[in-house]
């Protein structure tokens, strides 16, 4: 394969509206996302960031396409690592789909070269962000603050 | 997804080298995770159903064919129910000195 890609997958017990909700509110993702939170209008075409808590800037892109609450596809390159940032932009893909009382959760992030040092970088992340972001939906609590 | 389907699909040491083999190279097909495989096409095709069904591989159709991504998301879901935050750094540390000492016993 050319390109290198990390697809994974988690069920949360919620509605695909929540979700997606959980996914683009600031204070949602400040809850479960390391402190980061993700600053975008949610359209197609609009400008994406991910934001550290002290403000710095983490990554950033574009919406590439925003189905509301089924599809979120995002353009998405590091920018504080030189040396990942030079790999250019990824894409992002997340994918909802109800599955009974269950909310399937599938992210792609991928990029169009071998062995990508990002995405080895972010593939560690992710099962972590996911977990917590299961827990918050399903218990409100998230899994990275004291007492969760 | 339920935990015992996670606990039963890792207590196979033949599922365990397929993860194994998944996270050396991801997104390969049935066709490549047979190679090299003393096992039927269908033995091994099997063993996969189970991981997915435990969600330890999510797959993926691109074209006519079906490739294999690992998902260790349901073993983060088990470390964070009873591994603690402020234990982590530790366990790590741990982890780490035990694959030194090991390596180098190896050499």
């Amino acid at each position: 394969m050319a390109n290198s890609r990390f697809l994974y997958v988690t069920y949360i017990r919620t509605t695909p509206e929540k979700l997606w909700q959980a996914l683009t509110t600031p204070e949602f993702n400040r809850a479960y996302w390391f402190g980061t939170w993700q600053d975008s209008t949610w359209q197609a075409g609009a400008s994406w960031k991910l934001l550290f808590s002290d403000g710095r800037l983490g990554d950033s892109g574009e919406v590439l396409e925003a189905d509301r609450p089924r599809r979120l596809v995002l353009k998405w390159r590091n920018e504080f690592r030189p040396e990942l940032h030079a790999e250019g932009y990824s894409r992002c893909t997340f994918e909802i789909e109800a599955a009974g009382e269950v909310v399937k959760l599938t992210v792609t992030h991928e990029i169009d070269r071998p062995q990508s040092a990002f995405i080895e970088a972010v593939s560690g992340g992710w099962p972590k962000i996911l977990s917590s972001l299961k827990s918050l939906l399903e218990t409100g609590m998230p899994l990275d603050r004291p007492g969760a | 997804m339920s935990m015992d389907a996670v606990f039963k699909a890792l207590a196979d040491p033949v599922r365990r080298q397929l993860l194994d083999r998944l996270r050396r190279r991801n997104g390969q097909t049935l066709g490549e995770l047979c190679r090299g495989q003393d096992m039927s096409r269908q033995a091994v095709s099997k063993h996969l159903l189970l991981l997915e069904a435990a969600n330890l591989v999510a797959t993926q159709k691109s074209g006519r064919e079906k490739r294999h991504f690992l998902n260790p998301v349901p073993i983060q879901e088990i470390a964070d129910r009873w591994i603690g935050k402020y234990e982590r750094p530790r366990l790590r540390a741990l982890a780490d000195l035990k694959r030194k000492l090991e390596d180098d016993g190896n050499r």
